[in-house]
């Protein structure tokens, strides 16, 4: 009989809004990859956090070893032999890659001993072929390096069951490929490895047992050897998807945005724009792919007059645009989707009408005088969430309480409904589920068949090859290639998004 | 006394009052090096200047009191931990709380008090040979013992804080406390120990003021103090070391408008009491100019109430 190294038993967990996770029970076997698949919002990562301590479970049990535990902390569940690669990075970006790796331990004296860290560095390394510079600062490194220094820490700590959240979310393909020989190599030594993922290919490619997650319950546990791509898509989602959207191009040769080596400088005080060239046309979908921190955000924000040109010239339609006021700019045309909805997009503590109005509180007929008429702003927020299949229980509620989807639809339908002739949108479907996906996507090919022209800033590749007419790579603050989406592929773009000259 | 002595004797006493600035700004370092911004540092120096105080009046024992002002503070400090950590209330309302209630607490416990004076301070004890060095000696090493605790603290912190796990446990938890709590360091208890930390440290300085250098009772004895060393911390940088220098510096101002009042100048006494805070709007412009420059920056999350359960 195969030996389990973790099982868990009718795990439930419930926040006072939503039920994460309803009577999960599946088994984790010794030297297996086994991967979690679901989509957003599927429970996954919730899971994962009960059993790194990070959540307490309302209901439910976990084995190690056939033994039932506890697991109360992060600390509990590192002396249980449980390693947790998250999502987003756990690493304090002001320290070394060293101290962030030894962070919490103790075996290292209290006057820390480096030669021993370091000792035991190059045995990893010699393992896994897993090397990191150890005395330069985290921020300095690059999303790449930073997983290794996750994966490391790990390692560390002698993990035995090793949890990988997302872990491909931040890589190029030649990354991921690296990645999954570390995983494998791994494996061979006899860790577990539980992958937590929403990506068909990578979980046929690396998994030997798959649980597809839905809605918060395990809807089947299955040998990748016995399934396929559609089977695990069709569990996934619950019904089969439909792509009804058909871009019809209306792209022109008129040239409605010009950038002339247009330079930035980041907070930083570094370049993140170092003389980027880019004419989009008319009527065109632009996709923008890149590895986020790219410079991409950088651009967009510049055109949205959110940041400083210091060098270069921006030109709409004709009228120079460069450093010049973002309402300025928005009253031209230009309207803006931001990448992070809750910091950007919306004020998250001000009511959903509050930010539905954002774009024109101060004209008529919503404003006279400088006073405010909310029946009006009521009246104008409910028309939208009828149009955009925006679930708003209550208008007056803070708008942090909506969820991802809903948020994001508010905000699409603001800037759609200010008319705009350039709609930049960033990373617009980011974190959603599949229908807020579907609907978001439907409604860009949409507008762009009404005539108008997009910017769509993206690191899901399959998202840019679907929508785009056209596909800029961003690499290092340049644009490294511009090509016809239908004459692009994903691996031509995952090299240039690497840096390959195209 | 010649003008040679008279600098000498200047420069004495500008490392006398630094040291009651010194203990608080480096206890105010670590404690937001975790995280906390503990504004109620004046109110902890009351505190402690107070209970320095009377434990030495009524024991005649000069170390006595300033252990217990010491003490007193830490105590104090607590309040602010619960409020901030536990009930993750803010932090900005708690620690002015705190201010208020140790001003309160010493005015109204201390009315008996006032205008009494200390007859046992802290003795000058000099170092052997080290006080004999040239004008080095009679100003750094012709002190009393706390001067001398004052600099073995600095070094020690400063170990601590960029040399031990301890210390790259506290930077941390003020940095990424959810990276820190995902590594198994309980954020609670860093921040709890040292914002007590922080206390104990604004405790020894109001009681080192009330025990050596201004050995009598009045309301408001700190006098902005607590503040000061607040700023001190941005001029610091967050570091230990250059603590030193900032602390020496407002020392120096005191000690000049303590020695300029006493040799009866025609200043008026408003306007030299007016200095150090002249000087602290002084250094925290400057101080932030070069953060902002520098790159410097206070801890990210400082301020910032740790929730482990979040979704």
């Amino acid at each position: 009989m195969e030996e389990i190294v973790l099982e868990t038993r009718n795990i439930t967990k419930i926040f006072p809004e939503t039920i994460a996770n309803k009577n999960i029970s599946f088994k984790l076997k010794k030297g297996e990859i086994h991967a979690l698949l679901g989509e957003n919002g599927a429970g996954k990562t919730t899971l994962m956090n009960i059993l790194y301590g990070i959540y307490m479970p309302t209901n439910g049990e976990i084995f190690i070893n056939g033994q039932k535990v506890t697991i109360k902390s992060p600390l509990d569940a590192i002396r249980l032999g449980i390693g947790m690669i998250h999502q987003h990075f756990m690493l304090v970006e002001t320290l070394t890659v060293l101290e962030n790796i030894i962070l919490g331990l103790k075996e290292y004296g209290f006057v820390i001993n480096k030669r021993a860290v370091k000792e035991k560095l190059k045995e990893i390394e010699r393992l896994y072929s897993l090397k990191v510079e150890p005395n330069v600062k985290v921020w300095q490194t690059t999303v790449g390096e930073q997983q290794k220094i996750e994966i490391i820490k790990v390692l560390f700590r002698g993990a035995n069951i090793l949890i990988l959240d997302e872990p491909t979310a931040v890589l190029t393909p030649q990354e991921t490929q690296g990645l999954f020989k570390i995983l494998k190599k791994m494996k061979d030594d006899g860790k577990s490895i539980i992958f937590i993922t929403h990506k068909l290919e990578e979980v046929m490619q690396i998994a030997d047992t798959i649980t597809v997650l839905r809605k918060g319950e395990v809807i089947k546990t299955l040998p990748k050897d016995k399934t396929t791509k559609s089977e695990l898509a069709q569990l996934m989602v619950g019904e089969t998807q439909t792509c009804d959207f058909l871009r019809k191009r209306k792209e022109t040769d008129e040239t409605i945005l010009s950038i002339k080596g247009l330079t930035v400088y980041s907070d930083k005080g570094t370049k993140s724009l170092k003389g980027v060239d880019l004419d989009v046309k008319r009527g065109e979908i632009l996709g923008i792919a890149g590895i986020s921190g790219n410079g991409q955000k950088e651009l967009v924000q510049t055109i949205a007059g959110l940041k400083k040109v210091a060098e270069g010239k921006i030109i709409f339609n004709g009228v120079d645009i460069t450093n010049k006021h973002p309402r300025f700019i928005s009253r031209l045309g230009i309207n803006y989707i931001p990448a992070d909805r809750l910091a950007m997009g919306v004020a998250p503590n001000l009511s959903s009408i509050d930010n539905a109005i954002m774009r024109r509180y101060y004209r008529f007929p919503l404003s006279k005088r400088g006073i405010m008429n909310y029946t009006k702003a009521l009246a104008y927020t409910r028309m939208m969430a009828k149009a955009y299949k925006i679930k708003l229980d209550n208008p007056f509620a803070p708008i942090k309480l909506l969820s991802g989807g809903n948020m994001q639809k508010l905000i699409l339908a603001r800037e759609i409904l200010e008319n705009p002739k350039l709609l930049i949108a960033s990373y617009p479907t980011r974190g959603l589920d599949i229908a807020s996906t579907q609907f978001f996507r439907q409604k860009l090919i949409e507008i762009a068949n009404k005539g108008k022209t997009i910017i769509l800033v993206s690191e899901d590749l399959d998202e840019i090859l679907s929508l785009s007419d056209r596909i800029a790579v961003m690499y290092e603050g340049r644009i490294v290639g511009i090509m016809d989406a239908e004459k692009a592929d994903k691996n031509t773009i995952g090299l240039m998004m690497a840096g390959a000259k195209a | 006394m010649d003008h040679h002595s008279i600098y000498i004797s200047l420069l004495a006493n500008t490392v006398k009052a630094g040291t009651i600035l010194l203990f608080p700004t480096i206890g105010e370092i670590f404690a937001e090096r975790a995280g906390i911004l503990n504004l109620g540092v004046e109110g902890m120096m009351l505190i402690g200047a107070f209970i320095g105080f009377i434990v030495a009046y009524t024991t005649k024992d000069p170390y006595l009191g300033f252990f217990a002002g010491t003490i007193a503070g830490g105590i104090a400090s607590l309040i602010h931990a619960f409020i901030s950590i536990t009930l993750r209330g803010s932090q900005i309302v708690s620690g002015l709380a705190l201010t208020i209630f140790g001003g309160g607490f010493t005015t109204f416990y201390g009315q008996k008090w006032i205008n009494m004076t200390l007859n046992n301070t802290l003795p000058t004890v000099k170092l052997p040979i080290l006080s004999k060095i040239p004008y080095i000696g009679p100003i750094f090493f012709s002190q009393d013992l706390i001067v001398y605790l004052s600099y073995i603290t600095v070094l020690v912190m400063w170990f601590i804080l960029y040399k031990t796990t301890m210390g790259l446990n506290l930077r941390a938890v003020g940095e990424n406390a959810k990276a820190a709590n995902a590594m198994g360091i309980s954020v609670y208890r860093v921040r709890y120990m040292w914002t007590f930390f922080g206390g104990l440290l604004a405790g020894a300085g109001g009681a080192y003021l009330t025990t050596s250098y201004a050995p009598f009772w009045l309301d408001g004895i700190t006098a902005g103090r607590g503040w000061i060393a607040i700023a001190l911390v941005i001029f610091a940088m967050w570091d230990p070391l250059k603590a030193l220098f900032g602390a020496y510096l407002f020392g120096g101002i005191n000690a000049l408008q303590f020695q300029l009042q006493a040799s009866g100048t025609t200043i008026p006494s408003a306007i030299l009491n007016m200095l150090p805070y002249i000087g602290t709007f002084i250094v925290i412009t400057i101080s932030s100019i070069i953060v902002k420059t520098r790159h410097v920056r206070p801890p990210k999350e400082l301020g910032i109430p740790y929730i482990r359960e979040e979704k």
